[in-house]
């Protein structure tokens, strides 16, 4: 092989590594561009991880939307988790206050989290809380059991063809991730 | 269009650049046709060891009920089957193809990058043993689906990290491969050999090169992602910590289905070669062909959530990766009908390559239409994780990729070997194999429209007749490729004794360079650049 040739593929393999590095990139960019695209669309039932301030709307009494909770422990999370109603019916704009029930059934200190799920997904964004223990870790004593309220609202402006909107949670044992 | 045969074709054992000798020659050799041969043996050795696991996985399915193997060790079987049939048999041996034939096709002494060559072989051998030594490890081997969706894959035992290690050696070797295609075909290309008179199989793996250089490290990272998340408490993928599983699906699927036309463009790219070979015609639409290649490549890029109709994406998402995913059905319309075309009023001749090649575009066609319908995302809801969709991709992996493959060694191992295979066997192979994959794969169509679900060891009995069916012809398909290693074992040997000539296939030197050289071509071939370009098959 003469000497431009080798010249040549150094070149182009030197090229061809650095795509594969930024690939290798890209995989992880994915994560975050991700994130945000369900940020800014509010797909796949993502709900604000955060408190937003009560403001008031106009309560319409006319509609009626059925609000469903689901609870569900991560596999073999040593909780009991339930909420004190399984459905209700609310008008968009009045705030709600519901409810759940946690306990934690080992004896030693144990530190969970819940990971709300709203679906259908494109109702998450109209679907807002002020109020709700999903929104930092939770820490239980030894045995003890504890109510939590989770105050919402569902926004006026939710499209007509929603009737039901499913809020699941399922809780997380987190204990040996959060000791450390 | 006149041969030109390279200057030195003395037998190779006398000539000073000659094969080292004894077994060490295939551990340190950087020659292009002996790495191609390794990369051919080896895929041949595990389309045998993935095809066991398959025949596994039929006997279980022969009847309704458990009848040899626990469930775990079920899904292990099709995990392994999957991984050992895409990265350990179809890649391999369409990376064997490309080193044997790519440097003789383009008029290059050897691929541009010898000793890399050598490694990324060795690399894939380790890799593939690797995760073979996953069977044998505490909680098995991977159960999850090739696809190795978290949570699920987290769940694996001492294997999982033996398993992600074990991807990110093939992954390592694939890139290592491609840039040497790349490489070899931009700068190794003989004086007149011009892009656009390049033969379609060198075409189609240059642009197959650039897929893997592409997806191959998104695959890593996602696989590294799983180990992090595992062992190192991260959150890519844990919904405790903010993670989402979906997320995975997003990121393997970018690297999934680019992965996918992978293994079908050098496909394409064999079965352009060798249809018109025994049509006797040139190539219709050669340009077009290129093109059709390069569009059905970008696509691939922007469909992958096709893969995923059923997480819960919204309407509009749905709608882009349908409407997406059935433009690619034109560009792969108009290379079946170029092959066609370049069929029709040809003087046809059917030995076995070019029986396989025909029931490729048959039977890849079907597997094109299956693929079309669970493009409707709507319909696809129905489709998504039954027997269906495993009947869509064995129809394009098995008569499609496999059959290729076939049709290829058939087509080239005179060239290789200097020796004749025995037609009669062939053509054998050839009736026995065309008949049981479809014995085989079309009942679990109507499994699939039925409800019977994938990767699942048990099933109710209303499954039960097409299943014993589908494993009757899955175990004549699976006895017909002891055929095919007899004929390569007794090509290799001397086949029917017959002279081969240079061009083996009538006209064959027409189309492709490597048809001037002798048979079997010297250790080292175009040594001296040709002079003359074969344009035929333009």
């Amino acid at each position: 092989m003469n000497e431009g040739v080798t010249q040549k593929n150094t070149k182009l393999v030197r090229i061809l590594v650095f795509v594969v590095l930024g690939m290798f990139g890209f995989g992880y960019a994915l994560v975050p561009l991700y994130d945000v695209l369900c940020e800014v669309t509010g797909l796949n039932g993502k709900v604000e991880s955060s408190a937003i301030k009560e403001v008031s709307y106009e309560v319409d009494k006319n509609r009626e939307i059925t609000v469903e909770f689901m609870t569900a422990l991560n596999e073999a999370t040593p909780m009991v988790f339930h909420s004190e109603i399984k459905k209700l019916k609310v008008h968009p704009g009045e705030y709600y206050t519901v409810n759940f029930y946690a306990e934690n059934k080992t004896d030693k200190v144990m530190v969970a989290r819940a990971i709300p799920s709203i679906s259908p997904g494109a109702a998450a964004e109209f679907f807002k809380k002020t109020e709700c223990f999903c929104f930092s870790e939770q820490t239980f004593r030894a045995r003890e059991g504890r109510t939590m309220p989770v105050r919402f609202v569902v926004n006026p402006e939710l499209p007509e063809q929603y009737k039901t909107i499913t809020l699941a949670y399922t809780f997380f044992d987190n204990t040996e991730t959060s000791v450390k | 269009m006149s041969a030109v045969v390279a200057e030195h074709d003395d037998h190779h054992d006398h000539h000073e650049h000659g094969p080292a000798k004894g077994l060490l020659r295939w551990v340190i050799t950087t020659n292009h046709k002996d790495i191609g041969t390794l990369y051919l043996l080896f895929a041949l050795a595990m389309f045998f060891v993935g095809g066991t696991m398959a025949m596994i996985i039929r006997a279980e399915l022969f009847e309704p009920g458990m009848q040899f193997v626990n469930p775990q060790f079920f899904n292990s079987m099709t995990t392994m089957h999957a991984l050992v049939m895409v990265f350990g048999a179809v890649m391999p041996a369409f990376v064997g193809l490309a080193n044997w034939m790519i440097p003789m096709m383009i008029g290059a002494p050897d691929m541009a990058l010898p000793r890399m060559n050598n490694m990324s072989f060795w690399l894939l051998v380790a890799g593939v043993l690797l995760l073979a030594s996953t069977l044998f490890m505490e909680g098995g081997a991977p159960a999850s689906g090739w696809t190795l969706y978290p949570p699920l894959v987290l769940q694996t035992g001492k294997a999982l990290p033996f398993a992600i290690f074990s991807v990110h050696l093939l992954g390592i070797s694939s890139i290592m491969g491609a840039i040497n295609i790349i490489a070899t075909i931009f700068n190794m290309r003989a004086p007149g050999m011009t892009l656009m008179k390049m033969p379609m199989f060198v075409w189609t793996w240059l642009i197959t090169a650039f897929l893997l250089i592409a997806i191959m490290p998104v695959f890593a990272g996602a696989v590294t992602m799983l180990l992090t998340d595992k062992f190192f408490n991260t959150s890519f993928f844990d919904a405790a910590g903010g993670g989402d599983p979906v997320l995975y699906q997003h990121i393997f699927w970018f690297f999934g289905h680019p992965e996918v036309y992978v293994m079908i463009l050098p496909t394409f790219g064999v079965a352009s070669t060798i249809i018109p070979v025994f049509a006797r015609k040139p190539l219709f639409g050669y340009s077009s062909m290129v093109y059709a290649t390069a569009s059905i490549a970008f696509l691939s890029f922007i469909v992958w959530a096709h893969h995923m109709f059923t997480v819960g994406m919204p309407i509009a998402g749905e709608l882009y990766f349908m409407y997406a995913t059935m433009l690619i059905a034109i560009p792969t319309g108009v290379k079946v009908f170029n092959w066609t075309a370049t069929m029709w009023k040809g003087s046809m001749t059917f030995e076995t390559p070019m029986l396989f090649s025909i029931a490729f575009v048959v039977l890849f066609t079907m597997g094109g239409f299956t693929g079309l319908m669970m493009s409707v995302a709507p319909v696809d809801f129905q489709y998504h994780d039954t027997y269906f969709i495993v009947a869509h991709f064995h129809y394009t992996l098995v008569p499609a990729s496999v059959f290729i493959l076939m049709a290829a060694g058939y087509f080239w191992l005179p060239k290789w070997t200097g020796h004749m295979y025995d037609e009669r066997i062939g053509r054998l192979h050839f009736w026995l194999s065309v008949v049981s994959v479809n014995i085989l794969f079309f009942p679990q169509h109507f499994l699939g429209l039925a409800g019977m679900p994938r990767r699942i060891p048990d099933y109710a009995v209303q499954f039960a007749d097409w299943n014993m069916i589908s494993s009757i012809g899955g175990f004549i398909f699976g006895a017909s490729q002891l055929l095919f290693l007899y004929i390569v074992i007794d090509t290799i040997k001397g086949g029917t004794g017959e002279k081969v000539t240079d061009e083996v296939w009538e006209d064959a030197a027409k189309h492709s360079l490597e048809w001037t050289l002798p048979s079997p071509p010297p250790y080292h071939s175009f040594t001296t650049p040709p002079t003359v370009i074969p344009t035929e098959h333009i």
